[in-house]
């Protein structure tokens, strides 16, 4: 896009009315993607977003970009052939708990550990929102549904812990509705690889205030933004995070008059994935909710891997289709055929 | 190297070696113990019930030098169902132990026939002693044949280790392990080669058990590599009729080509997507090595993830190709409805093998038929073409690239493992011959104030091709039921109606460019046809032949296309008086006729992991003229 056409976040609106409940949190969401669009200099047309199916994944539909709404659980899969046949292609996939750990948890994990370029927007609502309600992979125990009347008995997964474990190289989170979330996905796309964004994202029919303990206005203070090369602080930097060394695990610690170096709080080095590991692994409560870029540490993509190994393999040879069902060893028929 | 090569008619063609007869040669040093194994695989052979004949060939000399070409021992069987007159001219299977066994016999091997080499045998030093000066598992002077490289001698001494034999002893198992791999290829019974090792190893035991461990070793390393049961079957291949330039063609070579030329004759790269099952994965392993060809392979996670990348892959602009076998072509299934309501080109190749479930992997079975054409959630047509034959599979591949990007559909190739494995003389086509079907990009954008629609279509009712990166042409599509016009989603009762009958319109419209049908042996109008789909093509025209020699009315017919049917093939199946339908399933393709025309079409069926035998064919057409 050239300076005489800058768009702006109404280019990237389509005309589709957009369709879910009032008060959604995806809707907070599409206007961030919306509006950051055009910060990112992207170009509409070699733009596609990918989505599986859940309320997250109607999210194509109102993008003026290319998109493609797929089945449940699969968008990571179809995105892979859409990088694979067109890597100029700027490639988002937008997916749910469900869709993305449940039914689909083994392309999410296949897709992290290949390292495709894209950006994974995972919607965290800890429910089944457009099946009416169900307890999802990302709901806590004890969750009262339909399917669980008296209470989920299962652990959940940690999404940004699945995602490291599945050998991602980029791990953020962020909420629907904060200021900061255009910065989060700034950063996932700049990174060159598969960046994995957890956006909490509150339903407000089956699993409103599921995030309060960090979202609430009151329990602001629980949120730790994290900047690369900045103090862990949080809670109007009057507390921050320590490495406690017997544990060999995070600490909290008190910081008083900004003297977090006293306290000896650390500086969030987002390549450090061990730190990654327990930032996201915090429990909320005695610890703030680690939120923004978590771990950034790129590694060669696998489209660029699979491009260079195919001009490779087809360097110096000539893709002559008569030589190529001619091959092999050969021998000539030269009679003709005689009459039955 | 061009060879002259014998040209069979008709009437030579029967009058020689029954065609259901298999030659196989074991060759070997004269230590080896070949006429040992090939007296014991004569004797469980004649066990079976075959009747068979033998050529034993070994050296004067006891013990000639080892590694030597004049110390070749061989032994070959002709063995088969029906009456065998001769050993057979030439091996369609040779087991060569060492190099010089291998430079003696291989000459005589049938084009497209199997070699099982020992590789471990293979060092220079024999080598050399054969008089080769390049290893020939290395170059191409195997490439008329089907090779399997084992190393027999280190499974044989790994089968044999617990016995604490030496490791000259131990070699001399060797035998025991290849005619192990004979017995399981070939279906024949190990019992009483057991017996006959505990009898002829009375006085020495640990030789005995040495000896059953290295057999049963043999037959277990067939069973569970999966190599298939199908190397060595005699088939029917095409009678080399035109003159011309020939070579050996494996299905799943021929429906790799076919996809390659497919998708140059389209215009466009491949994407092929594929996960590995038996016995369908040859065709990955066949295009992995293509990427001159603008081919990209790619091996996901999962049968889906396989499907579903081909469908990305599509959808940017590529010709999206998926290959498996039945349980993996089910895995799939959900992803084909998306195709087929996005309507994108994709080519899906199932290679059939028994089933359900695991079923019979390594066993050839026809009984995908209904998934193919019914097997879907929804009304969910699409195209479903059949190979008959590995040589016809490169013409079918090319036919379903054409019809899934002129009619932006979903294509299902039926294939089985009988046609996967099996080899035959091939002509090498001309492909300037091949008429190119160029796909055009719709790249145009709208008018002022117009909306981009992805949904407008063609006379033939394909939709456009929009490819991801077009200025002006984005646009959104999805598994969601779309407005006929604008293509937008639309749950209105009326629009669904609407768009179910066109999705199925468009497919039946596939039939304007499928040629009519006519027998492909004998007439229109006799007292009976047969109609068969797929790899019965041989047996049913053998058997056809024969009964036509016999002065019976009969007809054999032939469909390659099983959906859309050729427009004609109602009017056709009406002037016969009768119809059997021989397939190696339950009754699938019958169950098609009588519900596309009402017609009276009887099933022959087959569900033994085997090919139909010619004389089976025979019998129930003379059964039917009765």
């Amino acid at each position: 896009m050239n300076e005489m056409t800058k768009l702006t976040a109404k280019d990237f609106a389509s005309d589709q009315e957009v369709r879910w409940c009032p008060g959604c949190g995806d809707y907070a969401i599409l206007k961030a993607v919306q509006r950051t669009m055009p910060e990112l200099g992207a170009d509409p047309a070699r733009t596609v977003f990918v989505s599986g199916i859940g309320c997250s994944s109607r999210f194509p539909y109102y993008m003026e970009t290319y998109g493609f709404h797929t089945i449940h659980g699969r968008a990571p899969a179809i995105a892979t052939g859409v990088k694979l046949a067109n890597p100029d292609l700027d490639v988002w996939i937008i997916t749910g708990d469900g869709d993305a750990l449940s039914i689909g948890g083994n392309h999410t994990m296949h897709l992290l550990r290949r390292n495709l370029n894209c950006q994974i927007l995972l919607f965290n609502n800890e429910i089944y929102g457009l099946t009416k309600g169900q307890y999802s992979p990302t709901s806590r125990v004890g969750t009262r549904s339909p399917s669980t009347p008296f209470g989920s008995v299962d652990r959940p997964v940690r999404p940004c812990a699945f995602a490291l474990g599945s050998g991602a190289r980029f791990v953020a989170r962020a909420i629907d509705v904060s200021k900061q979330l255009p910065e989060v996905l700034k950063a996932a796309h700049a990174h060159q690889g598969a960046a994995f964004v957890e956006i909490f994202q509150n339903c407000i029919v089956y699993n409103d205030d599921v995030f309060a303990p960090f979202t609430a206005r009151e329990n602001s203070g629980k949120q730790l933004w994290l900047k690369a090369g900045e103090p862990m602080l949080f809670d109007n930097g009057t507390k921050g995070l320590t490495l406690d060394r017997e544990a060999l695990n995070l600490k909290v610690v008190e910081v008083a008059d900004g003297d977090w170096q006293s306290a000896g709080v650390i500086v969030h080095d987002p390549t450090n994935r061990a730190v990654a590991h327990m930032l996201i692994d915090m429990p909320i409560g005695s610890f703030p909710m680690a939120l923004g870029v978590i771990y950034d540490d790129p590694r060669p993509t696998f489209e660029s891997a699979v491009l260079r190994q195919n001009a490779e393999a087809a360097a110096g040879k000539a893709a002559d289709l008569q030589a190529l069902v001619s091959r092999g060893q050969t021998w000539e028929v030269e009679k003709e055929p005689r009459k039955a | 190297m061009a060879t002259a090569r014998h040209f069979v008619t008709p009437e030579e063609s029967r009058s020689t070696e029954a065609p259901e007869s298999v030659v196989v040669r074991f060759a070997g040093d004269s230590g080896d113990g070949i006429q040992l194994t090939g007296g014991q695989f004569t004797l469980s052979t004649a066990l079976a019930g075959n009747d068979l004949a033998t050529f034993p060939d070994f050296p004067a000399e006891i013990r000639a030098p080892q590694g030597t070409t004049f110390g070749v021992s061989a032994f070959q069987i002709n063995f088969g169902s029906a009456a065998i007159e001769t050993a057979g001219d030439a091996p369609d299977v040779l087991v060569a132990l060492n190099p010089a066994a291998l430079k003696v016999n291989m000459d005589a091997v049938n084009p497209g026939g199997l070699i099982i080499v020992d590789e471990g045998e293979f060092g220079a030093r024999n080598l050399a002693k054969a008089g080769f000066e390049n290893n020939p598992l290395e170059d191409d002077t195997l490439a008329r044949w089907q090779v399997m490289r084992l190393n027999i001698s280190q499974l044989t001494l790994d089968a044999v280790k617990p016995f604490g034999l030496g490791n000259k002893e131990a070699l001399r198992c060797k035998n025991m392990w290849t005619l192990g791999l004979a017995l399981w290829m070939f279906d024949r019974d190990r019992a009483p080669l057991i017996d006959w090792l505990k009898a002829k190893f009375a006085k020495a035991p640990e030789l005995a058990e040495a000896n059953i461990a290295a057999l049963n070793a043999g037959h277990a390393y067939g069973e569970t590599a999966e190599l298939s049961g199908q190397f060595a079957r005699h088939h029917i291949g095409a009678a080399p009729v035109a003159p011309g330039l020939y070579r050996t063609v494996t299905g799943v070579e021929a429906i790799s080509l076919g996809l390659v030329a497919g998708a140059k004759l389209a215009g466009l790269p491949m994407f092929f997507g594929g996960y590995p099952i038996t016995p369908a994965s040859a065709i990955l392993h066949h295009l992995a090595r293509l990427k001159e060809y603008g081919v990209t392979t790619f091996q996901a996670e999962d049968e889906i993830a396989a499907i579903a990348a081909a469908i990305g892959a599509s959808f940017a602009g590529s010709l999206g190709v998926t290959s498996s076998s039945g349980p993996g072509i089910a895995l799939k299934g959900e992803a084909m409805g998306l195709a087929i309501m996005t309507e994108l080109p994709l080519v899906i190749v199932n290679s059939q093998r028994g089933g359900p479930s695991t079923g019979l992997p390594t066993k050839t079975e026809q009984s995908d038929l209904y998934q193919a054409v019914y097997g879907r959630h929804g009304d969910a047509p699409l195209p479903v073409i059949a190979a008959r034959s590995p040589a016809d599979a490169f013409d079918c591949a090319i036919e379903a690239c054409r019809i899934a990007v002129q009619y932006m559909t979903p294509v299902m190739l039926l294939t089985d493992g009988y046609i996967a494995n099996a080899a035959e003389p091939w002509r090498v086509p001309d492909m300037a011959s091949y008429e190119p079907f160029p796909v055009a990009f719709h790249a145009t954008p709208p008018a002022e104030g117009e909306s981009v629609n992805p949904y407008v279509r063609d006379g033939k009712l394909a939709r456009v091709w929009i490819k991801p990166g077009t200025p002006g042409l984005m646009h959104r599509i999805g598994g969601i039921e779309k407005n006929a016009t604008t293509g937008h989603i639309d749950y209105a009762p009326s629009n669904h109606q609407a768009m179910t009958e066109l999705r199925a319109r468009k497919v039946l419209n596939v039939a304007d460019t499928i040629p009519p049908i006519e027998p492909c042996l004998g007439e229109a109008g006799a007292k009976l046809a047969v109609v068969g789909w797929g790899s019965t093509f041989g047996p049913i025209h053998q058997a056809v032949r024969r009964a036509l020699a016999h002065g019976r009315s009969v007809a054999h017919v032939h469909l390659r296309h099983i959906w859309p049917l050729p427009k004609n093939l109602g009017d056709l199946l009406r002037t016969y008086d009768r119809i059997i339908v021989p397939e190696m399933n339950n009754g699938q393709l019958k169950t098609l006729l009588r519900d596309q025309y009402l017609v009276d079409a009887r099933p022959v069926t087959k569900v033994a992991g085997q090919p139909f035998k010619i004389a089976e064919i025979e019998a129930v057409i003379e059964e039917a003229l009765a």
